[in-house]
């Protein structure tokens, strides 16, 4: 079974939605058992990084999830999702998940018309191949929201890149975890086959 | 680079699509899911649904609307009018809404903002202001008015400070609508859109009165607006989304062009 993790971040309605119409059943869950052996997990989330780390921590979730992983169980963070399974969000000062080296920074922009958050369709340029990243050809645009981006320590965890006056890390993974700062179920064709190619994933990198 | 935005605003009333001119006779021209989804297929950035049922009884239909758009559109969706606590900010959005936008109930409240940004993320509220031109004076400074009730009720506020107020209090965004210019197909208020958005740090969308595709150009590029919203341009078949957007690509406006 698929699941879609629910802790109080955000609407989670919509990835279902979106994961249904390529043909994946996802039921959202708050239960740590049912996502501790679920053969398919998703991780969204808009939001606050604190508020976020603590309605995870008061349901056992971060548990549940890092035995998921462990287990070798595919798993998709979106968006907040992707921020909090970094060491440290520099948003309300919060240490989170380190699942994947790294901090998660506010937007300073040099240029003072350029907006934040950064909010809108923005293309998506991959840096390294993907099983879940292969339909995208140069020139596909995903949907963006969020004031605070990731700065991976390793390089090596970084799949693909995106353009904000400067370039930041806009899908992340390792091993059976993969994570985008974009939001699939709201970027239209390219977003659903992304989640078309994560119901099939097998959960190896390449 | 960030994409500029084709959004399109679409009135309804009691389930049923409408267009205003003026904010007066609205007729019925359609299906709004129906078009919703023709829209999306046709490369749409982004959808607002604007209810402007008169009666709160009717309100379920337009949930009903939304969740069934909600099913078939894969892009952002907007949904306002009548928000006038978080109760029904979070029923928007457990239809399938991403933002909401508030208008003349935060006007007359303005905490209805910081309490929707509280619930549901600045990021997805949006405060739609419907604006008016007048003379200059203590109480208007910048010789924009904050007008409510879909413009007939002038509420002596200034444009610009309601917009820096807006922003202060933790919307995600703005809709500049001028009433002057709503549905008279004559372009946007270039001026007011440029003011406000070099005001503000959030993204602003222009709204109110586009008829020809270069409106939308001049308010991306002289207005400075992150978005545009049309409305009777496409509903009435003038113009299709991606003949609007492959336009603004043609004359260098980055678009997102593969859909």
């Amino acid at each position: 079974m698929t699941v879609i993790i629910d802790y109080d971040a955000g609407n989670l309605r919509s990835v279902q939605r979106a994961c249904a119409e390529v043909g994946l059943t996802a039921q959202i869950t708050n239960d740590a058992h049912t996502i501790a052996h679920a053969d398919r997990i998703i991780f969204p989330g808009v939001g606050a990084a604190g508020s976020a780390m603590k309605s995870l921590k008061a349901a056992g979730l971060d548990v549940a999830l890092r035995h998921a992983l462990g287990a070798g169980t595919p798993v998709l963070g979106i968006c907040l999702g992707l921020q909090i399974s970094l060491d440290h969000s520099e948003e309300g000062d919060t240490p989170t998940l380190g699942l994947i080296e790294g901090r998660v920074v506010r937007f300073r922009l040099d240029d003072p018309t350029l907006k934040i958050p950064h909010m809108g369709w923005n293309e998506v340029r991959v840096v390294k191949p993907h099983p879940l990243l292969r339909k995208i050809v140069p020139g596909d645009e995903f949907y963006f929201v969020h004031g605070y981006y990731p700065h991976p320590r390793r390089h090596a965890d970084v799949y693909a890149e995106t353009d904000y006056e400067r370039a930041f890390a806009s899908a992340l993974g390792r091993n059976n975890y993969f994570a985008t700062q974009f939001h699939p179920e709201k970027s239209g064709r390219v977003g659903l086959e992304l989640l078309g190619c994560f119901a099939t994933w097998d959960g190896q990198p390449c | 680079m960030l994409s500029k935005r084709l959004i399109a605003c679409l009135d309804v009333r009691d389930g049923k699509l409408a267009k205003s001119v003026r904010f007066v006779d609205t007729q019925d021209i359609g299906d709004p899911v129906q078009k919703a989804r023709e829209y999306y297929e046709d490369g749409l950035d982004e959808l607002v649904f604007y209810d402007i049922t008169a009666s709160s009884d009717k309100r379920r239909i337009m949930l009903d609307v939304v969740e069934a758009v909600a099913a078939q559109v894969f892009i952002p969706l907007s949904v306002g009018g009548g928000v006038r606590s978080v109760a029904d900010a979070t029923d928007l959005r457990l239809a399938g809404a991403e933002k909401i936008n508030v208008n003349s109930a935060a006007v007359e409240r303005p905490a209805l903002i910081a309490e929707c940004a509280e619930a549901i993320g600045n990021q997805n509220i949006v405060l739609s202001m419907d604006i008016k031109a007048v003379a200059v004076s203590a109480a208007c400074p910048s010789g924009y008015e904050i007008v409510i009730h879909g413009g007939r009720k002038p509420m002596g506020i200034d444009a610009l400070a309601w917009a820096l107020e807006g922003e202060r209090l933790g919307a995600g965004e703005l809709v500049i609508n001028s009433i002057d210019a709503d549905g008279t197909r004559a372009g946007y208020a270039l001026e007011l859109t440029r003011m406000l958005s070099q005001a503000v740090r959030i993204p602003v969308i222009a709204s109110g009165g586009a008829g020809k595709p270069e409106h939308l150009y001049d308010a991306l590029t002289q207005g400075k607006a992150d978005a545009v919203l049309v409305a009777s341009m496409v509903h009435y078949g003038d113009y299709r989304v991606s003949e609007l957007k492959t336009y603004l690509h043609r004359r260098g406006v980055k678009m997102r062009m593969s859909w």
